[in-house]
């Protein structure tokens, strides 16, 4: 390591451990919370098995990927895994309306309006689904992805560029976040310029109003389980890609998920988008040592010994639930307005 | 458990024939986790003790009698069964010494319940617990199992031998990982090694980017994993290769498997406890011949303790308990005529014509003054994505 202060360096450590990964992990937690605002948008109340659905999908994705490998049906350097999603996507999707006939159905038709109360099924189909993928695949942690791991890696970054510190940009981030950017842009889509999409936000606005002027509660309650299927399926792939599958992980994912979803103003789209953000580089700033980072910064007579962390990298979940406080005590709403939650 | 059943049979026919010719017969005590916890292994590790036994007695060559093995069950976890089970064998059944027990927790409450107010040896074939080697045990107990603490110095020494004079470690946060880290890091910075990082992870995590960060942030290229292979050690390479954190690893011995040496680049290493290779092969054969299956974990240092048991009160000439304890170390370590397994009749020749031995047995017996065995390690290093013996340490 150089005496000098060495900006491009220190840039290039902060982009490979700090920027890139938050980027990443930003983009699935969006993901995640989009559903859970859709959820909470159109049938009102708190989905807690967001987390553990997401493992369904991704156990999907495995089961499928790993038979498609087993075939021969790939394509060189690309991660078989995303090929499986589409087929994926219609056994989640099949898995969710199943959900809601039997469980969440029955709470709409007796009109049992109260958020509290299906925050309580949720959490019932939470442990089933759980309990169904840990039975099907174990409980222990998995890779699944194959193909081209890097787009480039630290070693041809470093020799492409000369520099001491390398950027390592993975095909899963790459996916992740360019996969993430299609999403919204058609979820936008979808609500701002279709019918179906206009009918959902109408929908959520004014229930009574909505179901007066012709719209069919069912057909909108389907829609929405097909969208969360879809962000749901690909939010899981794509953080198991990135970082491996495990049941247990999945279901804690639940937490950052939520707070999400309550920085930014749960309901809002805009929102889930901008808080995924905000938790994820929360987590990953607080969590990161920069001694490495501060040693190219600072002259010589400056540089610390010791790691420069904020916080120990174990303690990345409560880092969730002091925001999640921070924000229900300081902007009941979230940044962006939403609803809030108060039982009703 | 047939060839457990042949051991006894074979026991119990040498020693009536034995009986025959001598008459006197010696009670030794065999305190293993019959139940409980360990019972899988059991059958192996009482066949290599009695395996012990029945050599001796066939021989003829044991001065004190024909050798008759009591049994009594510690259950592994209890340690009241174990105290009450050993307490039985010292007083009603008034055994020269004690084979066993097992497992670190009620070992320490046999130490000092037992052994200690009673003045009797007890030898275990797996007690590895760091905190056996500091515990008050006046002398009377000794073990055939290395120290998980051993290990710490021996990786400490090859680090420098290999000129990594600094590297960031990480263990996992269990018993095993946190007393291994603890071993290592004392014995590399009283070499003059720097510790840049020393941090815990938790098993079991899918995401391990954070710990990877964070270690290192410390500056070093070289991470020292003492953690397992299929769990955290694993998640900390995949996220340590995907931003090209660190390039030379270093491993305990929890972490010698194929899993992570397809994971890693040549050059990394680790050691692993392993009695060099010809030891282990004269082993596989004597537990072979005498219908004890020799690759079980534990069964090599159970016949040994067996053995040293037996040897020992040949060198004492007696099976007083005090005089016992003192012949041990004496047989156990060099200098002397190196006796292997399978040699028992040989050695108690030895040792009755007053030459001094050095009972190398099955896993190569050397203890230190505490009463620990050295054991020793084998240095393994990728070579062509395997891990490959480049070094036994002794």
């Amino acid at each position: 390591m150089s005496d000098s202060i060495d900006i491009i360096n220190a840039f290039a450590l902060l982009t490979n451990f700090v920027i890139l990964p938050a980027l990443s992990y930003g983009s699935q937690l969006a993901l995640g919370a989009l559903a859970v605002t859709l959820v909470y948008s159109i049938l009102r109340f708190s989905n807690f098995a967001q987390g553990d659905s997401m493992a369904f999908g991704t156990m999907l994705v495995i089961l499928i990927s790993g038979y498609m490998i087993s075939k021969g049906w790939t394509i060189t350097g690309f991660p078989t895994a995303i090929l499986a999603i589409p087929l994926a996507l219609i056994g989640m999707a099949i898995y969710l309306l199943l959900m809601d006939r039997l469980v969440y159905r029955h709470y709409r038709k007796i009109k049992a309006k109260q958020n509290i109360i299906g925050i309580t099924a949720s959490i019932g189909v939470m442990f089933i689904t759980g309990g169904i993928v840990r039975f099907i695949l174990g409980a222990s942690a998995q890779r699944f992805g194959d193909g081209e791991r890097f787009i480039f890696s630290v070693r041809e970054f470093k020799a492409f560029t000369g520099l001491e510190q390398g950027i390592a940009f993975k095909t899963s981030q790459f996916l992740t976040i360019s996969l993430a950017i299609l999403l919204v842009a058609f979820l936008f889509y979808f609500l701002q310029k279709t019918k179906t999409g206009k009918a959902m936000r109408a929908y959520s606005d004014n229930t009574e109003l909505a179901l007066l002027s012709g719209i069919d509660p069912d057909k909108v309650v389907q829609i929405t389980w097909l969208l969360v299927a879809l962000f749901t399926t690909i939010a899981g792939t794509l953080y198991g890609l990135d970082k491996g599958f495990a049941p247990q992980q999945y279901h804690l994912l639940l937490l950052p998920i939520f707070a999400s979803v309550i920085v930014g103003g749960i309901g809002s789209p805009i929102g889930a988008i901008a808080g995924a953000f905000l938790v994820a580089f929360s987590e990953i700033l607080l969590t990161y040592a920069y001694k490495k980072f501060l040693i190219y910064l600072l002259p010589l007579s400056m540089h610390p010994s010791s790691l420069v962390q904020l916080i120990g990298t174990e303690y990345k979940y409560a880092i969730s639930f002091v925001i999640l406080v921070i924000v229900l005590l300081i902007r009941p709403t979230g940044i962006f307005k939403g609803k809030v939650i108060d039982g009703e | 458990m047939k060839s457990y059943l042949k051991t006894t049979a074979g026991v119990v026919l040498s020693a009536t024939m034995a009986t025959a010719s001598y008459g006197a017969t010696v009670n030794v005590g065999e305190l293993q986790g019959f139940t409980g916890p360990l019972e899988s292994m059991i059958g192996a590790m009482s066949g290599g003790a009695n395996l012990a036994v029945t050599e001796a007695n066939a021989s003829g060559k044991y001065l004190q009698g024909t050798i008759n093995v009591i049994q009594g069950d510690s259950v592994c976890i209890d340690a009241a069964v174990a105290i009450a089970q050993a307490e039985k064998m010292v007083n009603d059944d008034n055994v020269m010494a004690i084979m066993g027990p097992n497992c670190s927790g009620n070992t320490g409450a046999v130490i000092t319940n037992v052994l200690v107010p009673n003045g009797i040896v007890s030898i275990s074939p797996s007690a590895t617990s760091p905190a056996l080697t500091t515990l008050e045990d006046g002398g009377w107990f000794f073990r055939t199992a290395p120290s998980d603490a051993r290990q710490g110095p021996v990786l400490a020494s090859i680090a420098m031998a290999r000129g990594q004079t600094d590297m960031a470690v990480t263990h996992s946060n269990s018993d095993y990982g946190k007393g291994l880290a603890d071993a290592f890091v004392t014995a590399y910075e009283a070499m003059g090694g720097t510790v840049t990082v020393m941090a815990g992870h938790d098993d079991d995590k899918a995401d391990y980017s954070a710990d990877v960060a964070a270690l290192s942030a410390g500056g070093s290229a070289t991470l020292a994993i003492l953690g397992y292979a299929d769990t955290g050690g694993r998640g900390i390479i995949a996220a340590s290769e995907d931003t090209g954190a660190f390039s030379d690893y270093v491993f305990g011995d929890g972490m010698i498997s194929e899993v992570t040496s397809s994971a890693v680049g040549d050059g990394s290493w680790g050691t692993l406890p392993s009695p060099d290779a010809a030891l282990g092969e004269n082993w596989k054969a004597v537990a072979a011949a005498g219908g004890v299956d020799g690759s079980g974990v534990y069964s090599a240092e159970s016949y040994d303790a067996m053995a040293l048991i037996i040897l020992a009160s040949q060198a004492a000439g007696s099976t007083d308990r005090a005089a016992i304890q003192a012949q041990v170390l004496n047989v156990a370590n060099a200098p002397g005529i190196q006796c292997h397994a399978g040699k028992l009749a040989e050695c108690l020749k030895f040792i009755s014509g007053g030459l001094v031995v050095d009972y190398v047995g099955a896993t190569g017996v050397e203890m230190d003054a505490g009463g620990t065995a050295n054991g020793s390690y084998a240095e393994r290093e990728v070579i062509g994505g395997a891990f490959t013996d480049v070094k036994i340490h002794k």
